[in-house]
């Protein structure tokens, strides 16, 4: 193999380049330290005479390893697309000439700066391979939506629209979900002035009428095994029957249920028939058949009722729902329309703290509730009290006084929680309790509440979706909605946040596209994203593994599953391509094609290391590329100045570092080293979720090397760094150069 | 208390609000306000205020009849129209205010001897007199509203302000007898009677 | 330019022998130069102002404004009428309006009306003289006019309220419209554009009900206009005018203040600033006097 690899180096002059760096070095630098075979040069290697040249050396030079020397590697992508070669890029605009101010006391350090980036470039090469799919995978189109409410419908429909085949499973024996009871709908055309008919009957005639759309009612999973492109999902009927479907990609839209209002015993909810939720008032809309609503106790029209906001839910007590579910508000108005078009003149109050009206139409839909006489009062209830007339209690909050009012029925706007399956970390992290008895006992204290499996997934790391914050289900809120940490699996609606039903039927397009997109990936063996299109996946040599199993446990896509003896098992199409598990294993057999332990340590070892008196020191810069490199690419086009003895890597993702970078960094000479990852707490923002996380638990570790180096810790920085961090990211670097300035250079270098 | 007031009682026995959309002027727009408070962090002289606007809109939903009408809240309004300019939901609040005071004088609840009630009549009488303001008459009866004696004190403590006046010739003591005038003022009184007329037999109608 | 003809609404206040008789005189020599031509509204009455409310009620107050724009229609057929006073023009433009949405209201105002023989169209625009100021002559149109620069002096913007709400000068913001300080700037005088008084109330009528209420406001006022610096206030607004200036004795024996403050209207600068001279300004008008008005009128 070794021997059908061909180097090539390229060096662009363009953009300034060739005004402040002396291009005949670089080239210099490029063969001889670099060893590339061949290097040329070019005045716009991005121009089209420039990219047909490496195109034309190519295919007839049969060039294997391309390394491109110009501008950073997230500039002009589309030019320097070759696919069919290994390729790296030095990045000589945003990494050297527009971070270091273009005076001649500052020439020398800039070329230096330069050569460096080149021969680390060229190292890195050498130790790359060109990516080649696995073969793994096929296209299978079948698209398996879970849930036959709105959003799974929507989701079945959208799929079944763009030419993909949809098994629809519902659980129960009818589609139409929670909202399929209900009297009307919040109206989500204009004028919003009044509720909407219904739109569940119409979709399920559709539905039964698409062909694309198979429908398995009474149904739920049974296992799920395999990846994307190659699920095996085992239906089980009510009726025992089962049957086995070989799916491509999946869409989760298990939905919400009712918060549990016997949780409020100061409504009197289990005193009084007369205190309602909403979810159940819509019942007595429907039964009241187009005549007065009658109140349940006695059957009597309702002649005035109260609708309490926030009950149960926003409050911080033991039992209620923090969270607000977003469309209470915009439920209570409508149903106090209700009211007003069925009861006459009923008196109607809403009694709201906060009152929120998301939405394109949330706030007309507000004022014609308001037109239509609806009383809203900002006060906020402490109490009902049950009886033939009921009273409600409550806080006047703009008169600021305590007062109370009777009606003869009350409703509790009470909140959405999701139908998770049960969180699949709960008992992971149980693995962390070394005494037995007491892990077996959390397990079944954990077992005991757990909601039942939604997907039964057959992974190492559980059976279900994660969650986030208060049991929702996964989902990459910031910058990837739907996006689960379950490759080709899909979470859609409010399962996975609060929601309405027009934010839920745009959650069940996206989802839907998003699935597709996720079937259609894994037949080609490329990757998901964020690195979409990326054919490298990791591979391990089991000659080395001690089955420390922290890869299948880090993997934060559940992507590894574990062999009989207890080898990680690679499921190539769940992976993200995000390198957490190689920065986790401990003996640094897991790698990919393009990126490894290898070609970052041969970046750092082919950085020269000045001699000590010099004094120049060196920093390293792990910066994960998703964020902090790019924040760096912006503050140097914004001229921000970066300290000339610095030197970026960029890496995949701050999981993908191994403690052996660093270790053998500073052995190597290096004063000072930085790293900087995506935000990893609950808001966080990285890409690949929980590898920012993992390596910050991992690095906690680094000051034992320290100390075992008799090394100051302050020469090793972690930080979090977002996009918008111009003027902060550089500045991290400078700081780190103020302190190796401060405490003197490594007695490492040699 | 007097009859109308009375028979508005009886009539929107359960609803202050109904009643307000019916007898006030833009009180239809009551409904629409959703106490976000702008305006009563708007108003000049809010801090003077028993009841701010958004404490009245408040208080008319929440059927609190004889503390809004009894209120010399409303009468604090310096028809600035800040809260108009400001009101994210349009409502034309300077003249609810206008509106619910009118409307409490006329159902005989203002506070005795408030201040700009008391003026705002002597301004209508005045320009009612001639079609035109006569102001030196105007200030006089101001001056002398609470009998001869308070007159004599406010008098002199705007003398000089009157002496300052004149001076610039921005004050003419002739004014004090005839002044200026419509042509013809029993024509416009004929018309303004009218129109009270009109509005009157509104009221009437609501009964 | 040629000639504007507008049907004039002076108001009561303008009246000779008046609060604000000399914001009529400076009004006219200002339109004389720009000419301008007014042509008064025959036997208008009083439009009931921001206080009549209280006494009138709603329909008679709107009629009193109806029948001044009847008189405008029948006599100034065609003119739009405009206003000097801020009261004036708002009374009006807002009875047109009323009068205009609600059909009902509209018939009830013209059967008063017919009392006298009065027919209310509502076809004809009101304005504010500070609108033809900005929209027809325009701030070079008036730096043209110029004369004698006002140089040196620097001059606090005062917009008030009801110049400014709830119609204000198109294109103007409520919270800070620039039109005077472009005027004073134009007039050749140095504006505060950050005067942060400029839209605070000054108590209107109730300057004459709630004294103390109002002036504690007045004071405000004042205070700013002193902290920027300014020589003196300018005004679009009658009742601006006097409660700003007439009040300042008893502010300064209340509060132990020591304002001397002159208040001038924009027609003031105008005219001195179109070289006329101090009569025609009116400057012998003012209670607290603007000397260096006076100076420059009588170079
Ligand atoms: S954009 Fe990049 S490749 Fe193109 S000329 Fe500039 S440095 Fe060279
Ligand atoms: S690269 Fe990332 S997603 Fe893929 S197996 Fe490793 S840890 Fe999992
Ligand atoms: S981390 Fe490395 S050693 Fe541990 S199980 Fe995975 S491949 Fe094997
Ligand atoms: S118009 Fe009246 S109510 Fe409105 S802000 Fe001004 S003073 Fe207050
Ligand atoms: S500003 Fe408008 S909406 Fe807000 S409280 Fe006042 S009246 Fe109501
Ligand atoms: S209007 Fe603007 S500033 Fe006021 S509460 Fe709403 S969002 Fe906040």
């Amino acid at each position: 193999m070794a021997d059908d690899k061909k180097f090539a180096g390229y060096i662009c002059t363009g953009c300034g380049i060739g005004d402040r760096l002396d291009a005949s070095t670089l080239e210099q630098v490029a063969t001889r330290d670099g060893k590339m075979q061949s290097c040329k040069q070019s005045e716009m290697l991005c121009g089209a005479e420039g990219v047909q040249m490496i195109k034309d050396d190519i295919a007839n030079d049969s060039v294997t390893h391309v390394m491109i020397a110009a501008c950073s590697r997230r500039a002009k992508v589309e030019a320097f697309n070759f696919t069919d070669v290994a390729l790296t890029r030095a990045n000589l605009r945003e990494g050297v000439i527009w971070v270091r101010p273009d005076t001649d006391e500052n020439t020398e350090t800039t070329q230096e700066m330069a050569d460096d980036y080149i021969r680390m470039a060229c190292a890195e090469l050498k130790a790359m391979n060109k990516p080649a799919p696995s073969g793994e995978q096929e296209l299978n189109k079948n698209i398996l939506v879970v849930g036959g409410g709105i959003t799974g419908m929507t989701a079945a429909l959208e799929a079944a629209a763009a030419g993909y085949p949809v098994h629809l499973v519902e659980k129960s024996g009818a589609l139409g979900g929670a909202v399929g009871g209900y009297y009307k709908v919040i109206p989500t055309r204009s004028p919003y002035a009044e509720p909407a008919e219904n739109p569940v009957p119409a979709m399920i005639e559709t539905i039964e009428a698409n062909d694309k759309i198979t429908v398995h009612l009474h149904s739920t999973i049974a296992k799920t095994d395999g990846a994307p492109g190659r699920f095996s999902v085992e239906l089980a009927t009510e009726s025992g029957s089962s049957q086995t479907l070989s799916i491509g990609a999946m869409v989760q839209a298990s939905g919400w249920k009712p918060y549990d209002a016997n949780q409020l015993p100061e409504f009197a909810y289990d005193k009084s028939a007369d205190v309602v939720t909403n979810h159940e008032l819509e019942a007595l809309a429907v039964a009241a058949n187009g005549g007065p609503i009658k109140r349940p106790s006695d059957g009597k029209e309702v002649k005035s009722v109260c609708f309490i906001q926030n009950a149960g839910q926003c409050s911080d007590k033991e039992g209620h729902l923090s969270y607000f579910s977003g469309v209470t508000d915009l439920i209570s108005i409508k149903q106090a329309m209700y009211f007003k078009e069925l009861n006459g003149d009923c008196d109607t109050t809403i009694l709201f703290d906060n009152l929120r009206t998301p939405g394109a139409g949330g706030e007309d839909f507000y004022r014609a509730g308001q037109q239509a006489m609806v009383t809203f009062s900002k006060g906020i209830a402490s109490e009902v009290v049950a009886g033939d007339s009921l009273t409600v209690k409550f806080q006047d909050k703009i008169l600021n006084e305590e007062t109370e009012m009777a009606c003869d029925l009350v409703v509790l706007a009470t909140g959405m929680e999701p139908n998770s399956g049960p969180d699949p970390y709960a008992l992971l992290a149980l693995e962390e309790i070394e005494d037995l008895d007491e892990r077996a006992k959390k397990q079944e204290e954990i077992i005991a509440v757990a909601p039942p499996s939604i997907l039964n997934l057959e992974y190492r790391q559980g059976t279900d979706l994660p969650h986030l914050k208060n049991g929702f289900t996964d989902s990459h809120f910031i910058c990837f909605p739907y996006e689960t940490r379950r490759t080709g699996i899909y979470a859609v609606g409010p399962v996975r946040r609060p929601m309405d039903i027009q934010q839920a039927r745009d959650d069940a397009t996206g989802g839907a596209m998003k699935a597709i997109q996720a079937a259609e990936n894994a037949g080609k063996g490329r990757a998901a994203h964020p690195r979409s299109g990326d054919l490298s996946f990791p591979t391990f040599r089991k000659e080395g593994c001690t089955q420390c199993k922290r890869c299948t446990v880090e993997c934060p896509f559940g992507a590894i599953n574990e062999d009989e003896e207890g080898y990680p098992m690679y499921n190539e199409s769940r992976c993200r391509r995000c390198g957490t598990c190689m920065g986790a294993c401990p003996v640094r057999v897991i790698s990919f094609e393009n990126y490894s332990v290898n070609t970052v340590n041969e970046q750092i070892k082919n950085c020269e290391i000045p001699e000590e008196w010099d004094e120049k020191p060196r920093i390293l810069v792990l910066a994960c590329e998703n964020d902090a490199y790019p924040a760096l690419d912006q503050a140097a086009q914004a001229g921000v100045e970066v300290n000339p003895w610095a030197r970026v890597v960029p890496i995949r993702c701050l999981g993908s570092v191994s403690l052996s970078w660093v270790t053998d960094a500073l052995n190597s000479g290096y004063d000072g080293i930085v790293l900087m990852g995506c935000r990893r707490d609950d808001d966080y923002q990285c890409h690949f979720v929980r590898g920012s996380a993992m390596a910050a638990e991992r690095m906690s570790k680094v000051g034992d090397t320290l100390e075992s180096l008799n090394l100051e810790p302050e020469r090793v920085e972690l930080y979090e760094v977002a996009i918008t961090d111009i003027q902060r990211a550089p500045q991290l670097i400078n700081d780190m150069a103020d302190t190796v300035e401060k405490i003197g250079l490594s007695p490492f270098k040699f | 208390m007097s009859d109308l007031n009375t028979s508005m009682i009886e009539k929107y026995r359960s609803s202050f609000l109904k009643e307000v959309e019916a007898n006030v002027e833009e009180g239809e727009w009551v409904k629409m306000c959703m106490q976000c408070g702008v305006c009563s962090g708007s108003c000049p002289l809010g801090k003077h205020w028993d009841h701010p606007p958004q404490e009245i809109f408040m208080m008319i939903r929440a059927n609190k009849r004889e503390e809004v009408l009894g209120s010399d809240s409303m009468w604090m309004c310096t028809s600035c129209y800040n809260c108009i300019a400001r009101c994210p939901r349009g409502l034309p609040i300077t003249h609810i205010m206008h509106g619910l005071a009118v409307y409490s004088k006329r159902l005989g609840l203002t506070p005795k001897k408030q201040p700009t009630a008391e003026f705002s009549q002597i301004f209508w009488d005045n320009l009612m007199k001639k079609g035109r303001v006569n102001e030196l008459k105007l200030g006089l009866s101001m001056n002398f509203k609470d009998g001869f004696g308070e007159g004599v004190k406010n008098a002199m403590a705007n003398q000089k302000l009157g002496q300052n006046m004149m001076k610039a010739k921005r004050m003419n003591p002739m004014e004090a007898f005839g002044g200026h005038g419509v042509k013809s003022p029993g024509d416009l009184q004929k018309i303004i009677k009218k129109a009270q007329e009109i509005e009157e037999s509104k009221i009437q109608a609501a009964k | 330019m040629a000639k504007i003809e507008l049907s004039f609404y002076p108001g009561c206040s303008s009246q000779k022998g008046a609060t604000s008789s000399n914001y009529l005189v400076s009004a006219q020599t200002m339109c004389e130069e720009l000419d301008i031509q007014l042509n008064e509204i025959p036997d208008w009455n009083c439009c009931g102002a921001s206080i009549g409310y209280g006494g009138g009620g709603e329909l008679p107050r709107l009629t009193l404004s109806a029948r001044n724009i009847a008189l405008s229609e029948e006599h100034n057929k065609g003119q739009e009428i405009v206003a000097t006073c801020a009261a004036c023009w708002l009374s009006t433009r807002e009875a047109k309006e009323r009068l205009h949405e609600d059909e009902q209201m509209f018939k009830d105002a013209n059967a008063a009306l017919s009392e006298a023989g009065l027919k209310y169209e509502g076809e004809a625009n009101v304005r504010h003289m500070v609108e033809v100021l900005v929209e027809d002559i325009g701030f070079d149109g008036i730096k043209e006019k110029v004369k004698k620069p006002l140089e040196g002096l620097k001059i606090a913007g005062y917009v008030g309220c009801q110049t400014n709400r709830p119609f204000g000068i198109a294109g103007e913001s409520f919270e800070n419209p620039m039109y005077l300080d472009n005027i004073v700037d134009a007039v050749g005088a140095e504006s505060i554009p950050t005067y942060e008084k400029k839209v605070q109330c000054c108590g209107g009528a109730l300057a004459f009900s709630e004294p103390e209420k109002s002036q504690e406001m007045i004071k405000g006022i004042l205070e700013a206009a002193y902290d920027n610096g300014a020589d003196m206030i300018v005004t679009p607004c009658p009742l601006c005018q006097a409660n700003t200036e007439i009040y300042q004795d008893q502010i300064n024996e209340k509060y132990g203040t020591k304002f001397k403050m002159p208040i001038v209207y924009y027609s003031t600068l105008m005219s001195v600033a179109f070289g006329r001279s101090a009569k025609d300004a009116a400057l012998d008008g003012h209670v607290i006097p603007a000397k260096q008005l006076e100076e420059i009128a009588n170079k």
